[in-house]
């Protein structure tokens, strides 16, 4: 608990009761273990955890103010300020995680994928699966006149991005969205819709749904209630991809600059707690998460993403070590490139609708991602010799190095965002925008 | 007179008078439906067990054999149903979890118990300091347990029928006195009396949050538009038996009222409201039934707190546990509702009596 001396040192809060919003996912773990360990009460904040019924709800709580904060997907705080869906000044000076997703298939749709599958030596299929298996099934479908149905979480979700990249890569379209139609169905091959996370497996179970992209538990808990087979995660998709954030009102953080410092703080502190020690304390966390106020699904469903491994098919358990990360490769730390990935594919689905140049995209990531937040909270952290010096990327120019580690090999550099849109198989280009149902050059 | 001529005499007056008694409570008895208490007291009283036998099984015998016939049933076909979350649970895993119900409440209180330890710690800390400025009092913030949601359910519920019974009983007396009135009400309450709970809601919600922005600690927004949803749904039974209780009011009554030439509020507190009470009550009490049922919805869809939003984050967790504690919701459901109807049935019951003497 805390020390007398970290209470001495304690920052002049402009407000101490604080109500946060989460979905029950696993990684809302950082914000669980903030509140479970006392982290938060150590930065003398009294913090209620709120779970949400869908992120609709959730984003709305935050805007309206009923939330002072909330565990969101990466995209809503970018999604929100350029004014997509909702318009609100949403920031973020944390990172909650890496990873975690996964896209499950029910048992029918995994059995007519399995003939188009490469098998190994064992009879097991290799790893990762190209939604080319997929093609043919949603031809299959289209040719009996029935709609090829997926779910992912929210329009501006990490879920439906990576649902929409595995299914481009693997050639099939997941259609466009246009500013007269936000179905995102446009001249779509499979139709992607909306539902909230906890409710995939039913869903799916209702046969409302084909597949679904979603985070964990949800995808393990397919396969335990025997109801799907997930067929990869996103880190086969975009290995150590960033995922979900802390939102909070741009007028919050300006209001209460000192509480937005001490949150940041309680959460590193959480984060770095969830990795330690090579993931020694995940079994802890898997008893908090486990709880009906958190994510509240069977201990061993949650265990089974959360603890180094990922099973896919009935007996299939493979290792994913880096399934879940919460701390390490300076996963808390809010990169500019990040946001900018999240940009690319709103323009590459349509969700922006008109072509945007490349400072466009660094001034929206400048003004929703919030690194200065971060490392004065890390550095009080150093301070006070909670994390270490190598734990926090100092001098970085707020932009990773590009990466090829995509499922389709194609390089994303965040500071050339038309480039890198122009390269991607499926999508708008540079000039090209929807039209009815069309896609169409721009005159 | 001797001791002994008295005494068989006295002991038979002292057993009528018994019986008496007892005759007497047997209409609160089965008002709060403990009616098959009459056979088993008149039998300690020392009546003869044969005759008070029939009465028993019908008032005792045959209600606990419906139960038990359920509880056998359930136990038995339950297991046979898999769903994707095990088989559907019996009452033996209900009763466990209503159980683990039970020490999770105990267990969060413990951790309220010493979160205020915490509390007190760093403030005496503080104060050792020479930093009692900076001595905060602040309120645990760990979750709301099962028994916190039935607590806030019935506090919603009951504002929600506090507002139901402040609309609909004088504009039900205003309709039953008024036959205009009555003609320009009619519609609008046929209109909106079949309107779900679920398709108010989000028109209260909208409004409720537009007009109740200063939302007070003891009464959150949240509370408040589930308890208007309640009101919406739950108004209409007050409002159509206190109208036609109210017109049915003896017309003889009505003359001499008007021959005294007593005011209209006069009329209405001595004339109109005792005549017209044991309708209104029947419609408080179907109020309230229709006002508890719909709560659950209302607190299902908006999420508010309360054991409809229990019930919900159960489903959404979808652990094993889950289906055995949505369970143990529905049968507190049920008996919280059994309970209330009773209430306000004893409540008519009272004054129903008090109509007749």
């Amino acid at each position: 608990m805390a020390s007398t001396a970290s209470w001495a040192a304690m920052l002049d809060l402009e407000k101490d009761e604080l109500k946060f919003g989460f979905i029950k996912l696993t990684d809302m773990a950082p914000l669980a273990v903030a509140y479970e360990l006392g982290y938060f009460e150590d930065e003398g904040l009294y913090v209620t955890l709120e779970p949400q019924a869908n992120w609709k709800v959730l984003l709305d709580g935050v805007i309206t103010g009923s939330l002072d904060g909330a565990h969101m997907l990466a995209g809503q705080p970018l999604a929100a300020t350029i004014g997509y869906g909702t318009k609100a000044h949403i920031v973020t000076p944390f990172s909650m995680d890496l990873n975690g997703n996964g896209i499950t298939v029910s048992n029918a749709v995994w059995e007519l994928m399995k003939p188009h599958l490469e098998m190994d030596a064992e009879g097991k299929p290799v790893h990762p699966i190209s939604a080319a298996a997929l093609k043919p099934v949603i031809e299959a479908f289209e040719a009996e006149g029935k709609p090829f149905n997926l779910g992912m979480v929210f329009p501006v979700s990490t879920h439906n991005y990576e649902l929409r990249y595995w299914l481009a890569a693997g050639g099939i379209n997941p259609g466009y969205y246009s500013p007269e139609d936000v179905s995102g169905q446009i001249a779509a091959d499979a139709y992607l819709s909306v539902t909230p996370p906890p409710q995939m497996p039913a869903t799916l179970e209702a046969g409302t749904i084909d597949g679904y992209a979603v985070g964990e538990p949800w995808n393990q808990a397919a396969v335990f209630k025997k109801i799907g087979v997930p067929v990869i995660t996103d880190y086969d998709i975009w290995k150590n991809n960033p995922e979900k954030v802390f939102g909070l009102t741009a007028e919050f953080v300006e209001a209460n600059p000192n509480t937005t410092i001490a949150i940041t703080k309680a959460l590193i502190r959480a984060a770095k707690w969830l990795d330690e020690n090579d993931n020694a304390n995940r079994a802890e966390a898997v008893e908090i998460l486990s709880r009906s106020e958190y994510v509240g699904a069977d201990a061993n469903v949650i265990a089974a993403s959360m603890t180094g491994t990922f099973e896919f098919e009935a007996g299939d358990v493979r290792d994913v070590p880096d399934f879940n990360v919460f701390y390490r490769y300076y996963a808390t730390y809010p990169y500019y490139s990040d946001a900018v990935w999240y940009l690319t594919q709103m323009r590459r689905w349509g969700q922006i609708a008109e072509d945007q140049p490349d400072s466009w995209y660094d001034e929206v990531a400048r003004s929703v991602y919030r690194p200065d937040l971060y490392l004065e909270a890390a550095r009080q952290l150093v301070d006070e010799g909670l994390i270490e010096e190598a734990d926090v990327p100092w001098d970085s120019s707020g932009y990773r190095e590009p990466t090829a580690e995509f499922i389709d090999g194609v390089t994303y550099d965040g500071t050339k965002p038309n480039a890198y849109i122009d390269s991607l198989p499926v999508g708008l280009k540079t000039g090209e925008r929807v039209e009815g149902s069309e896609v169409v050059a721009n005159q | 007179m001797t001791l002994a001529s008295e005494a068989p005499a006295s002991s038979g007056q002292r057993r009528q008078k018994l019986f008496t008694a007892i005759n007497r409570s047997a209409a609160w008895l089965s008002a709060l439906g403990l009616g098959w208490l009459v056979p088993l007291l008149k039998i300690a009283a020392g009546d003869d067990p044969r005759e008070q036998m029939g009465e028993l099984r019908d008032s005792l015998f045959f209600p606990l054999m419906g139960i038990a016939v359920f509880v056998i049933a359930w136990a038995s076909l339950a297991p046979q149903v898999q769903t994707s979350l095990g088989a559907i649970p019996g009452p033996a895993q209900v009763w466990e979890q209503t159980a683990a119900l039970w020490q999770d409440h105990l267990a969060e209180r413990e951790k309220e118990a010493e979160f205020y330890a915490r509390q007190d710690q760093r403030n005496a800390e503080l104060v050792a300091e020479n930093r009692a400025d900076d001595v905060k009092w602040r309120a645990y913030t760990g979750k709301p347990t099962y028994l916190d949601q039935i607590l806030t359910s019935l506090k919603t519920v009951g504002l929600g029928f506090l507002i139901a019974t402040i609309v609909a009983v004088p504009l039900g007396i205003a309709s039953g006195l008024s036959r205009p009135f009555n003609g320009a009400l009619n519609p609008l309450v046929q209109l909106f009396k079949p309107v779900s709970p679920l398709a108010w809601l989000p028109i209260v919600t909208m409004v409720v949050s537009a007009l109740y922005v200063d939302a007070s600690e003891a009464l959150p927004k949240a509370l408040v538009i589930s308890a208007v949803t309640v009101t919406l749904c739950s108004l209409w039974p007050t409002l159509i038996n206190t109208a036609l209780g109210v017109a049915s009011i003896d017309k003889d009554l009505v003359n001499v009222g008007k021959v005294l030439q007593l005011s209209t509020a006069t009329t209405i507190t001595k004339l109109v409201l005792p005549s017209a009470l044991p309708l209104i009550f029947t419609g408080l009490r179907l109020s309230l039934g229709v006002g508890w049922m719909v709560l659950i919805a209302a607190e299902m869809l908006a999420q508010n707190p309360g054991l409809g939003k229990f019930v919900w984050d159960e489903f959404q967790n979808g652990s094993s546990t889950s289906l055995a504690r949505i369970i143990v919701a529905v049968l507190t459901i049920g008996i919280i509702g059994f309970l209330l109807d009773r209430v306000m049935f004893t409540l008519q019951t009272a004054f129903t009596f008090s109509g007749k003497r």
